[in-house]
């Protein structure tokens, strides 16, 4: 026998069930008069610095589904590549109940060094049995660079981290948790 | 923040096929495996200002009537791998009322809302990472999954620590409840050890006398790797 390490085990994941956002967005679930509004609600105040853009995406499921009960979950520097302060990049995306899509009101963040601007997903739902982490990266950017993205082995898998313009400051982002698109995720 | 790893071990697979919508919800591919960046290891920062005086009394929170059901304190705290405790950590909870029922428009089981129970509660935890809540032990409700599937008594719970890269939900259980060791949720974990760090135990002497029982439950964050070397304080 040994002696025992003093470090602690990470307490272990569970799904978030279908009920998530009575606990995160009690307000968007039809639950009101006990939190003033829900947390999350926009990553920047109106007044921050930056080209305002607008991310949509719907997560699918193996067959295909989208999934209508995913609360995403984003954090992301600001213009120039800078973390929070308070609560500054990060939001909360609630699925729509009727179609699964989400939004993302945001500003295009900065590089962060040698990464290239992206923005960090953590998606929670029923079924799924610890968060998944991911990221979008915008087509257009120089992403040669990326020490993240360089690690990525097979390079026919990168378009599934990178948004597609589909208008002028509007992109698209959608994530396949399975099938020939299966979306990269992330042990960081 | 310093991000240790995470022992996938310790934590339920992926794919389940116990747990039926787990087969179309896991990743089929392999994670890619690198260390925390800049973004993983910082994240947003709560403070106690958010908070309203009834965000962790559930048994309160909805109308400011009494909820009906078992009175419980559950407390605990947020500490890191180091065992240091994690002030300013964001804890949510989610909960189904006494008889099992949740306050969602997709939740149809026969037991009642109780019309003073939302079932949702958060705080902000103090300098050694403690928190509480009062609420009502939520009931075990019947799932759709296999023909006689039964969640035990749970409550919900989303932890904020301080880097992005620590976030996690979880699901607190209650000693002694036989439901435990048939459920597929709970039994997504391989780990039966991890599984028992899951229970919270009953802690009479947190309890109040002729007011409520206390239940103890202390979560782990990912971080903070201790160095020898490092004379200066975390944060500094
Ligand atoms: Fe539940």
């Amino acid at each position: 026998m040994v002696q025992k390490l003093d470090t602690l085990e990470e307490t272990p994941s569970q799904t978030a069930g279908p009920y998530v956002h009575i606990g995160a967005t009690p307000n968007f679930a039809g639950i009101g008069g006990i939190y003033p509004e829900d947390l999350g609600l926009k990553p920047f105040p109106d007044d921050a610095e930056g080209e305002r853009i607008t991310i949509r995406g719907i997560v699918h499921d193996g067959t295909g589904t989208p999934m209508r009960d995913v609360l995403v979950e984003s954090w992301q520097a600001n213009a120039d590549g800078q973390y929070g302060p308070g609560t500054q990049g990060w939001a909360r995306l609630p699925a729509d109940q009727e179609n699964g899509i989400w939004t993302l009101e945001t500003i295009k963040p900065g590089a962060v060094g040698a990464m290239a601007p992206h923005i960090a997903l953590w998606i929670v739902s029923r079924g799924i049995n610890i968060g998944l982490q991911t990221r979008i990266y915008f087509d257009g950017d120089d992403l040669s660079a990326d020490p993240v993205l360089a690690r990525v082995e097979h390079r026919n898998r990168l378009p599934t981290l990178i948004a597609k313009s589909d208008g002028p400051g509007s992109w698209r982002f959608d994530i396949h948790l399975q099938g020939d698109a299966e979306t990269i995720f992330f042990d960081m | 923040m310093t991000l240790i790893p995470r022992a996938r071990a310790q934590h339920p697979l992926a794919y389940a096929p116990g747990y039926k919508t787990s087969v179309p919800r896991s990743p089929k591919l392999a994670l890619i495996s690198m260390p925390a960046t800049p973004t993983e290891d910082t994240g947003p920062v709560f403070g106690q200002s958010m908070l309203g005086e009834l965000d962790n009394n559930l048994v309160l929170n909805l109308t400011g009537d009494p909820a009906i059901g078992e009175r419980v304190l559950v407390h605990g705290r947020v500490l890191d791998q180091s065992g240091r405790g994690v002030p300013g950590a964001l804890v949510e909870v989610w909960q189904a009322n006494a008889g099992g029922r949740y306050r969602h428009k997709k939740d149809g089981y026969l037991a009642p809302l109780d019309p003073n129970f939302g079932g949702c509660g958060r705080a902000i935890t103090g300098e050694a990472g403690t928190y509480q809540f009062l609420t009502i032990k939520p009931g075990a409700y019947p799932w759709p999954n296999g023909p006689n599937d039964w969640r035990p008594a749970h409550i919900h719970f989303s932890v904020f620590g301080h880097a992005f890269g620590q976030r996690l939900i979880t699901q607190m259980y209650f000693e002694g409840d036989p439901l435990i060791p048939r459920c597929p949720i709970v039994n997504t974990i391989p780990d039966q050890s991890a599984i028992d760090r899951l229970v919270a135990p009953l802690d009479m002497n947190g309890s109040k006398p002729h007011d409520f029982l206390a239940y103890k439950f202390d979560i782990v964050l990912r971080g903070t790797r201790q160095t020898l070397f490092e004379n200066k304080k975390e944060g500094m």
